[in-house]
Order: C-alpha cells, then structure tokens, then sequence
C-alpha cells in the first residue's frame, strides 16, 4: 500500500527565493511586545512588575489553566509596560508585556540539563517551563500535548517537517543548519512521551534539508525520515498521518487517541536549546518573502520584534509591496500594520505584491460541479457544507463534519464560482462549536440533575429506614 | 387455485406481521419516546414548563398531557425539533410560560449579602452552588444552567442574574499546523 494524500493541490513553490541566503539573526529593537496570548488556551499572568529589571531569558509570565505557556523575556533590560497592544492573530489588542532593551543581552542564569537522565515526568515538566509551543502554527503548549499521549500504547513520534505553504520556508532552513539540533530535540521527545519509534517527515522538494538530517543522524537508526510528495496540505497533523503512516484519526479524535505524537521540527529544535544551552523559546526562525520586500530571507527573530523591524533587515520594502500576510497565501491572515509584533506563531511574513496574490473576481453562484470534494483534504464536500452555512442549519453541518475542516483553503482555491468557502467555513465554526458547547454542558447539567434526584431519593429512603428502626427501638422498650 | 389462496393468506400473514411489528414499539416505546425528546430538550431543569424537570416535561409529553411549545429556554428550536419528533404542526413557545433574556444568564450570589442559609442550594436542580450553613454561598458560573429557582427562597434577596462569563472572543484559529 503506498499511503498518500487525499485530495490536495500541487501548488507552485515560491520557496526557492527565500532559500538562496542563509539563515541569519536579525537585529534586536529598543522595544519588545509580548502578548500574553500567543499560544492557544489560557493567557499567560505576568510575574514581573512594570519597572522591574529582568534578564534575558528570565521568566515573565506564567502559565494559568491546564492549556497555557510560560513567557520569557528575549532580552535583558525593564518591563516598561503591562498594556494591551495590537497583535497579528487577533482583532481586538491582548494584554502584552513591554520590554525595554538594555542592549546588553545579560543572561538569566539557566544550566543545561541531561535528558538522558530524566524520566517522562521530569522532561514534559522542563519542556513546560521552557516556554515551548508547537512552532508550525497552531502555537498549541508543547507540554499538554505531550501529556495527552499518556492514553495509549505503543506511541510513535512523527515529527514535521513538510512545509507545505508554497512561501514558507523557515523548517527547511533549519533542517539545513540545525539539523543536529532536530535530532536531539526528536530524542528529547521522544523519550518525553516514552515512544520507542520516531519518524521525520519531510517533502520531496527539500533534498538539501535531507542530507543534513541523514547527515546529522550519522547512521544511527533510532530515527525514520520519511519523504513524502509535495502536496499541499500534505504538512496538516491527520494528512501526514495518513501519508506517512495509512492511518487516520477519528474525527472528533486526536493523533495520540491512535497512540501518535506530532511535533514541528521547529519545536523539536527549540527543545533541544532549552535543554542543552538552557535557552528557552525566545526566539524563531521566519520567512520574509515575496515580491514586495527586497531581499526575500529566512532570519533568526527575537519575539516581540516590530514586523517593520524584520523587513527592514531584508532591505525594505520594494516598490510593488502592496499586502502583509502573516503565516503562509493558503492559510495566512492578513495584516493591518507592520508595527505588530513577531510571536511564537509567526512562522512566514509575505510582503506579497499584486503579482503574488491569486486575483479573486465576483463570487458567482454554486453551479455544484463538485471540484471542491475532489480536493478536500479531510474528505468533506465543501459544496454542501456552503449550501448549509448560509442556511445557517447548525445540524446539518455537525452531520456533515463541519468540524473536521482544517481551513486549508483547498476548496477556495479551485472553486470556479469564487466562492469564499473557507472563509465561510470559518464564521460557521463560530455558532456550530457553541451549538457543540451547549450540547457538552446540556449533558453535564443533566447528569448533575439526575445524579441530584438520586441522592435526594436515598436520603429520603434512609430517613424512612431510621424512622422504622427508630420506632421498632421505642415499641419493643415498652413492651 | 390452492397456490393461489396459499401465496395469498402468506402475504396476509406478512403484511398482519409487519403492522404488529410497527406498531409494537409504539405501544411499549414509551420510556424510549421519553429519552428521545429529553434529549432535544435543554436540561436547564427550570420547571418553566411547569413541570419538575426536563424528563418529567418529556414524561408528559410522551403522554400527550403536555404541548410541545413550553419551553422558553429551548425556544423556537427546541419546538419544532419535538414536534418533528412527534410529527406533530410546529407550534411558537407560549410566553405564558415565560421569556428568556437575549443573553446566556447565570445566577450570581452578592457574597456580602449572603447570610450562608443554603436555601437556594436545596432549590438548585443541578448543584451548582456551593457553601455551608452560615458560611457564604457562592454560585459556580460554568455549572449554572439560569433556571433562575435560586432566585424565590432567598431570604435577602441577594441573588442576581447576569450575563454569562464570556469564553475568548478569538478570532478562530487556524486547527491544523499545515507548515
């Protein structure tokens, strides 16, 4: 059997002209914003004041609930502020700390610790305090995902590195000159969640990523690289499980319900700093691309650099630049300012010029030709789901698995009508998932008014029972 | 001729038999009736349809000694969902069974007020208030359901709905790492 993607598009690469340079750090600004929400779940809560001095790579938030990460300052210098600000992945500003730079770079004292030494407990809980997230895009903590493999036997850890963006190209740039920190990272991992088996993905445009990671594995075959047909979105989690393994997740599941790990190569490189150079995330590998910045490059970026600060570093704009996408053109989301910080999700700023963008004419009407279905990645029929959305029919849409969009933008992207469908899709998320969440708390609350109505019924019983016992008591004394 | 009557009383007794079989869930699929349209409805447990729970309202339904249009919680929704069920015309929630606000509502205790009587403990239909006697009640938001019983037996007067604590208003995220 020779597993491979369902559905997909072959998309043109543009990731040859950000790859022409190598990787190289960008400067440190005077001025570093850190949201407290970067990563998905519960905001962080700071533990440094406005004013205090802190230290590169010292602690500044901690996590709050059981899906949160910690925060650590990028560089050493003052807080100068605790204030909401305008961030890339949402509308309304989030709550930020504002750091001051001395310039010093003065580090926080960290050691290195020795993996090999640990056991599963001890590494997730380092892995936690190492500020780590999932560095494909999702920004889900690192930890918890770790932890919910627990559930089943036999884990294998996939880790990915097909980047399947047409204009993305920071995995295959670290592949190429961290690919030592990869390995050890997918080690760490590995033995986090006390898998015996580890795979790397990657797809089968990269072959200079390859070399470095089969040279950096120096003939030890503790760790797979599987290569996979670039098809986009071949670099989704249940995608390249299928393609790599011919195994799918169950919709409504996840990978570790069927004992599978998937970690970003990018995340399994941060580990590795965290545990050998007691680096914590700070800092990420981006791509700065497209036709409207000069110098298309992949930089190594602290977090909380001003996204201006970053193109600035690639020679500035050019004169078509016309829009800012962060992440990649399938699934990116627009910008409204370059002043908006880099975060742990920005894997890919694209200046993008006219002549980038996929000119998108009136939407015209459904003619149902069923193009769509061909490419969906996760088997739906976006021509139905779009019938239902507008009708805003919640359990038709449940019915017709809704939630298993993965917003690749496939269906888009070949729709003849020009229908926005995953922009569609996206806004119908909204009212389904709450339908979902009231069917959750409807079953909550009637187990709890059942569970009521049983106690109330025992303790009616059990005072009847005393009552009898007591009155036999006072009969047979008078007698 | 014999054939004939033989294939003719066969399909007779065919036919008897799949009316029996038809009809037999419905003379004894009361119970299973029953969790059928509790499961449409809220379970906010608020005894607005008069009756003392959403399973005894979908008791009485079954029974068809209740309408299908008495549940404001569940509002148009839920209506026409259990009159689907029954195959029975849509009818609009009666108001006379009261209104819901525009908004998810909870109940919310001034703790300052509170004089710890576990009144309103004894009348939440889902234990979602917490406290001991003479010591300060407290409503627990996430397992308020706003059936608003809490409210009458409180001595002081110090309970209060309000719109329900607000989950992230994030901009969805992007669910895959489709790098």
């Amino acid at each position: 059997m020779t597993p491979r993607v369902r559905g997909g598009l072959r998309l043109d690469a543009n990731k040859a002209r950000s790859t022409r340079s190598p990787l190289r750090s960008a400067s440190v600004p005077a001025e570093l914003i850190l949201p407290l929400d970067q990563h998905a779940g519960a905001p962080a809560r700071p533990i440094v004041q406005p004013g205090e001095a802190v230290l590169l790579g010292q602690p500044i938030a901690e996590p709050h609930g059981d899906i949160s990460a910690w925060l650590h300052s990028p560089v050493s210098g003052r807080v100068a502020a605790i204030e909401p600000r305008e961030v890339p992945y949402r509308v309304d500003p989030a709550q930020s700390i504002v750091i001051a730079n001395d310039g010093r770079d003065a580090r926080f004292a960290q050691p290195a610790v020795d993996y090999r030494a640990m056991s599963e407990g001890e590494l997730r809980a380092h892995i936690a305090r190492g500020g780590i997230v999932g560095l494909g895009g999702a920004t889900f903590p690192t930890e918890p995902k770790l932890s919910r493999s627990n559930v089943a036997s036999d884990r294998h850890l996939l880790l990915n590195g097909a980047e399947c963006e047409p204009w993305i190209s920071c995995d295959d740039m670290l592949m190429r000159e961290r690919a030592g920190d990869v390995i050890l990272g997918a080690r760490i991992l590995r033995q986090a969640i006390g898998a015996t088996k580890c795979t790397i993905a990657i797809e089968d445009d990269i072959p200079l990523a390859a070399a470095a990671l089969r040279a950096a594995l120096d003939y030890q075959d503790d760790i797979a690289i599987s290569v996979q047909h670039d098809i986009y979105p071949a670099g989704g989690e249940r995608q390249l499980i299928l393609a790599v393994m011919g195994r799918e997740v169950p919709s409504g599941g996840l990978p570790a319900d069927i004992g599978i790990v998937v970690q970003n190569v990018g995340t399994a490189a941060a580990v590795a700093r965290w545990f050998r150079d007691g680096e914590p995330l700070i800092s990420r590998i981006v791509t700065i691309t497209g036709s409207g910045v000069r110098e298309a490059t992949n930089l190594e970026a602290r977090l909380g650099t001003p996204i201006a600060a970053l193109i600035a570093d690639c020679g500035g704009y050019a004169q078509e630049a016309q829009q800012l996408i962060m992440g990649g053109s399938m699934m990116g989301l627009g910008l409204t300012s370059d002043s908006l910080p880099l975060v742990k999700a920005t894997n890919c700023v694209i200046v993008a010029a006219n002549a980038d963008l996929q000119p998108r004419g009136v939407e015209m009407p459904c003619i149902r030709c069923g193009d769509c279905a061909e490419v969906c990645p996760a088997s739906l029929l976006p021509q139905q789901l779009h019938w239902h959305a507008r009708d805003q029919n919640l359990g038709a849409l449940l019915q017709l698995g809704l939630m298993d969009c993965i917003e690749c933008g496939c269906c888009d992207y070949v729709c003849p009508s020009q229908i926005p469908l995953t922009q569609q899709f996206r806004i119908a998320k909204i009212p389904v998932s709450s339908e979902l969440q009231a069917r959750s708390d409807a079953s909550a609350a009637r187990a709890r008014y059942e569970a009521r109505n049983e106690r109330l019924l025992r303790i009616e019983q059990e005072q009847r029972e005393r009552l009898e016992a007591k009155r036999r008591q006072l009969t047979g004394r008078k007698q | 001729m014999v054939v004939a009557l033989l294939i003719t009383a066969a399909l007779a007794a065919a036919s008897l038999g799949a009316i029996l079989l038809w009809l037999q869930p419905r003379q004894t699929g009361e119970a299973a009736l029953v969790e059928r349209l509790n499961d449409l409805l809220p379970q906010t447990q608020c005894r607005r349809c008069t009756f003392d729970g959403c399973r005894p309202y979908a008791t009485a339904i079954a029974r068809g000694e209740a309408g299908t249009n008495q549940c404001p919680p569940g509002g148009e929704a839920t209506a026409v969902a259990l009159a689907h069920l029954l195959r029975r015309e849509p009818r609009s929630v009666d108001p006379q069974f009261g209104v819901m606000p525009a908004y998810p509502a909870v109940a919310v205790i001034d703790e300052a007020t509170c004089i710890g009587c576990t009144k309103c403990i004894q009348a939440c239909p889902v234990d979602a208030i917490v406290g001991g006697s003479k010591f300060m009640h407290t409503v627990i938001a996430a397992d308020c359901t706003g059936c608003e019983l809490c409210i009458p037996p409180c001595p002081v007067d110090c309970i209060d709905m309000q719109p329900a604590p607000a989950g992230m208003q994030r901009l969805p995220p992007p669910v895959a790492t489709a790098g």
